[in-house]
């Protein structure tokens, strides 16, 4: 026997770090969504902050190995706050030269990339457009290369098993996930937990996906590949018990809290479309709290069955995109006119059009302030991060029923997909959303359907089936009160008024706001949705290098917090970054006559902290 | 034993709106309307639990002019909302009007649907086979060359039978009534509402502005019998003036129309069967109208009411949820799947 000698050379060095950036890339087939969420999960129950950022392709699956079939997920992990995906790549796992090629730019340099070198033959080269191998012609040479061979050795892990090659090579992401795990010092349990859950009644496959993952962390360790790993200890959260929670997914945890504290059944119409589809799926799991799901046949069907739903006394709601919107404009106006609650939620996507379905915009702004024929406000309120879409559709149901008004609850598909940690709110401490039905007649002469509460200017909720409140309600100009059809000029006016007034006076309901950062100074950021991580970090950063800069981060679109025009005063200099031509910048320059600038982004995916902090350097600098 | 009195019947004028009728004066819509209002007091049901779903036409004014609750929507969505009502109410009686533009061009995917799911919905269809709202253009229903406002030199698109259509949706409960025909339009409407699934019921009527007399051949009094037969279920297929014609089947499965006499007795047609649980009998009784010879049926051609409702099968499930998983925890969601805490 000799006795090995450990060289001290070799011995690999654990590196405590404070946060990493992450990016597994593949082919749409490569499982690189499962892979990512995975990892996500179990550095989330380590106990690290982190932010996700899923970027697929629309299409399912794209001919294997093209650059259009690249499908990828970022996450974010770190030991301290953490606000967004990351702007560059610490670690790049390409599955293929197309995934490399498409991702390679965001890899820091110095960066570790890991790729599977049994896809870069001449075939996959060809396929992602390449005319050299990169592995070989030193293009790559200001990274950590590491090539290894993912489905050559995932093979001599699972050749036992008797699996054929195609079942063996759909395992090598779970060889991936386990040198990732050995490189940030990871526990493979909750991962283990996943596969025997996921592969239940397929006992094999547990087997060998299992035996991948190990054998990828057994590699690192065998082979000190990298030399070097790293620790990342968790993050110093508020005290509490978090989950990790993504965006379509809080949408939905927040519809049923806000169905349990109305006391209303939740009525959710809908037709699929991406991204919002998920917020179905997740709905129609809840069956056991009542909750009816409806797939309707289109868009159309899928608000007016809401609409109905509503006027029977349920909460209703009707969850879309983009396109989806445009088809619920009618309907949107139907449900102003008849003064029901409803809760619309639009998961915008690029535009206009088909646009980019799976990938991220804020354009639909300004559809959702005016997009419906003659004057129809509604009430607009957007979610800023995934896991406040919990809070959103809370807000959106609150006011809905309050105010007896469609509500349009914006979201996009960075909110829908990314995920986050959330502190789970003790259920006890959400308040109850008061609901009123009308239960006898309101005149002497019987019961009028818009006699308003004269603080809301809500009309009642009397629902079929209430003896004596018999009323027909509709689409047409109804007279004050009474809801007798009317087309005489005058009340018409009035009614437009009312109804406008009406959605005004929501604002006595809306807290004023209080920006972040400086209360005064020479930067006011005024934004909504899901830039809210990317400006948080970049003010942050910014501020400590001394600048002076205040962030109000609007929940409420229409109306507008009654204070945010003294806001704007305290200010030299008004930024409005948008993912869009300039929408919010549009309303704010009309409604305060400020001179703010926008920083508009089109192209289907979020701000870099560094995009912005460039922007408010020029603009405080100059 | 409760001494409780039962509330006074409701007659006609209960189901009667304060609201001035904005027809125009001779237009079939009255008489719909009054047979309605004549059938809903026999149904025994309570005035408010009456939900009257409309679209936008001449014919979806109808719930200002009913004493129910009433909703007036948007053109061609009236089956989607009143979808909506009954998820959410299965215990409501809701009765949808629209018109041949509202049901079959506009909202003709609701429709369908509405009737692939067998909604428990009462569908009044008034088929007047033109557009008389917007004053005049030709509609799906119209017949091929039609010369209207829209199409002066004639249309160019085949007309849709609704009936067939109804029953190609395999809609559970189909029928056809004619405005005139009071009595036979109240009957037809009282078995409509008998019917739990969705029911269907074209109803012919007059649009005496734009496209007046459209259905005469079949309402003159002379030619009526000789164009009309009327659908009986377990009643032979005759007709004619004298009853001396009839429907019989041929040995390759179509349908003939044959004199009665000469040997040939009633025996030997067709038994009206409307409870059949397939639809290719029905569908084949509503095409006869489009072939010389044959006359226009009226009456129920399908009622089969073994196919569960869509929302007792959508809240059954619900309930079958509840009972085998308990009724949801709140705590318990916001806490699924892995967590953990920060001290």
């Amino acid at each position: 026997m000799s006795t090995l000698i450990e060289s001290p050379l070799t011995k690999h060095r654990r590196e405590k770090i404070e946060q990493a950036v992450i990016r597994f890339a593949g082919d749409s087939g490569d499982g690189m969504q499962i892979t990512g969420s995975q990892f996500t999960n179990t550095v989330a129950l380590y106990g690290n902050d982190i932010a996700t950022f899923p970027d697929f392709p629309a299409e399912i699956r794209a001919p294997a190995g093209t650059l259009p079939g690249v499908s990828g997920y970022q996450l974010h992990f770190s030991s301290s706050d953490v606000y967004t995906p990351g702007d560059a790549v610490d670690v790049l796992i390409a599955m293929n030269p197309a995934a490399l090629k498409v991702n390679v730019a965001d890899l820091k340099a110095n960066g570790i990339l890991i790729v599977n070198s049994d896809s870069f033959q001449e075939t996959d080269l060809r396929k992602a457009q390449m005319t050299s191998n990169p592995l070989e012609d030193h293009s790559l040479d200001k990274f950590r290369l590491f090539s290894v061979e993912l489905e050559r050795l995932t093979r001599v892990a699972l050749e036992h098993l008797g699996l054929d090659a195609k079942s063996m090579d759909r395992c090598k992401n779970f060889f991936a996930l386990g040198m990732c795990y050995w490189l940030y010092n990871r526990s493979m349990d909750s991962t283990v937990r996943w596969i025997e859950d996921k592969f239940k009644h397929k006992p094999l496959l547990v087997e060998a996906n299992k035996l991948a993952m190990k054998a990828g962390y057994s590699y690192c360790e065998a082979t000190e590949a990298f030399q070097i790993s790293y620790e990342i200890p968790p993050a110093q959260l508020a005290p509490g018990v978090y989950r990790n929670l993504s965006g379509n997914q809080a949408l939905a945890l927040g519809f049923i809290t806000a169905s349990q504290k109305s006391g209303l059944r939740l009525f959710q119409g809908s037709y699929p479309i991406t991204p919002a589809s998920d917020i179905l799926h997740e709905l129609s799991q809840y069956k056991d709290f009542g909750v009816m799901t409806f797939q309707a046949e289109d868009e159309i069907a899928a608000i007016t069955s809401a609409i109905g739903a509503a006027y029977a006394g349920a909460l209703a709601i009707t969850t879309t995109s983009g396109p989806g919107m445009a088809l619920k404009t009618e309907a949107m106006g139907l449900a102003v006119a008849v003064e029901i609650p409803l809760v619309v939620c639009d998961i915008q996507r690029g535009g206009p059009s088909t646009g980019l379905p799976t990938k991220t915009e804020q354009a639909d702004l300004l559809q959702a302030l005016f997009g419906r024929n003659s004057e129809a406000p509604i009430p607009i309120v957007a979610a800023a991060t995934p896991s406040d879409c919990f809070w959103a559709a809370l807000e959106a149901s609150r006011i809905a029923i309050k105010y007896m008004v469609p509500v349009i609850l914006l979201s996009d598909g960075y909110l829908a997909n990314g995920a986050e940690p959330w502190r789970i709110p003790d259920a006890a401490d959400i308040p109850e959303i008061p609901v009123q039905f009308a239960t006898e007649a309101n005149s002497p002469t019987g019961y009028l359907p818009y006699k308003r509460d004269p603080q809301t200017l809500a009309r009642p909720w009397a629902v079929p089936g209430t003896p004596g409140l018999e009323h027909r309600i509709g689409g047409l100009e109804k007279q004050d009160v009474s809801g007798n059809i009317n087309y005489e000029p005058l009340n018409h006016e009035k009614m437009v008024r009312i109804r406008a007034a009406k959605v005004a006076a929501i604002v006595q309901d809306i807290p004023e706001i209080e920006p972040t950062g400086d209360s005064h100074g020479d930067l006011l950021i005024i934004a909504w949705g899901s830039t809210h991580g990317a400006i948080t970090a970049a003010v942050k950063a910014q501020r400590a290098e001394g600048r002076r800069i205040g962030h109000v981060h609007l929940r409420h679109l229409n109306p507008l917090p009654a204070n945010l025009g003294e806001v704007i005063k305290r200010y030299k200099k008004v930024l409005v970054p948008e993912l869009n031509m300039g929408q919010l910048l549009w309303v704010l320059r009309a409604k305060y006559l400020v001179d703010a600038v926008g920083l508009n982004k089109i192209q289907g995916r979020p701000f870099k902290q560094s995009e912005l902090e460039q922007k408010i350097e020029e603009m405080l600098d100059a | 034993m409760s001494t409780a009195t039962l509330p006074p019947p409701l007659t006609k004028k209960d189901f009667q709106t304060d609201q001035e009728v904005r027809w125009c004066p001779g237009c079939g819509d009255y008489a719909i309307l009054s047979a309605v209002q004549s059938v809903f007091p026999e149904l025994g049901i309570k005035r408010e639990n009456f939900v009257v779903v409309s679209g936008i036409g001449c014919s979806s004014r109808f719930p200002y002019y009913m004493n129910t609750f009433g909703f007036h929507t948007i053109h061609g969505r009236a089956p989607a909302v009143a979808t909506g009502i009954k998820a959410i109410r299965p215990d409501l009686e809701v009765w949808v009007a629209t018109g041949d533009g509202d049901a079959l061009s506009i909202g003709g995917n609701h429709t369908i649907h509405m009737l692939r799911r067998n909604v428990g919905l009462k569908v009044l269809l008034f088929n007047n086979r033109i557009y008389g709202l917007t004053k005049g253009q030709y509609s799906p229903t119209s017949e091929f060359n039609k010369k209207t406002k829209s199409t002066p030199f004639g249309s160019v698109d085949r007309p849709f039978n609704p009936v067939s259509l109804a029953i190609g949706a395999e809609a559970t409960f189909v029928a056809r009534s004619v405005d005139v025909f009071q009595s036979h339009l109240k009957d037809t409407l009282k078995h409509a509402a008998v019917h739990k699934g969705s029911a269907f019921v074209e109803i012919l009527q007059n649009c005496n502005i734009f496209n007046d007399g459209a259905w005469f051949s079949l309402t003159e009094r002379d030619a009526r019998s000789e164009h009309v037969i009327q659908l009986a279920h377990g009643k032979p297929l005759v007709f004619g003036k004298n009853r001396d014609k009839g429907i019989r089947r041929k040995s390759d499965g179509d349908i003939e129309v044959v004199p009665l006499g000469n040997g040939v007795t009633e025996s030997d047609l067709i038994i009206h069967d409307a409870h059949h649980p397939r639809p290719s009998y029905a569908f084949l009784l509503s095409h006869m109208e489009h072939r010389p010879g044959f006359p226009t049926p009226i009456g129920v051609f399908r009622a089969w009411d073994d196919l569960p409702r869509y929302e007792d099968v959508m809240n059954q499930q619900i309930k079958d949820v509840i009972a085998k998983r308990g009724p949801g925890d709140l705590n318990k969601i916001l806490h699924a799947g892995d967590t953990w805490e920060v001290r």
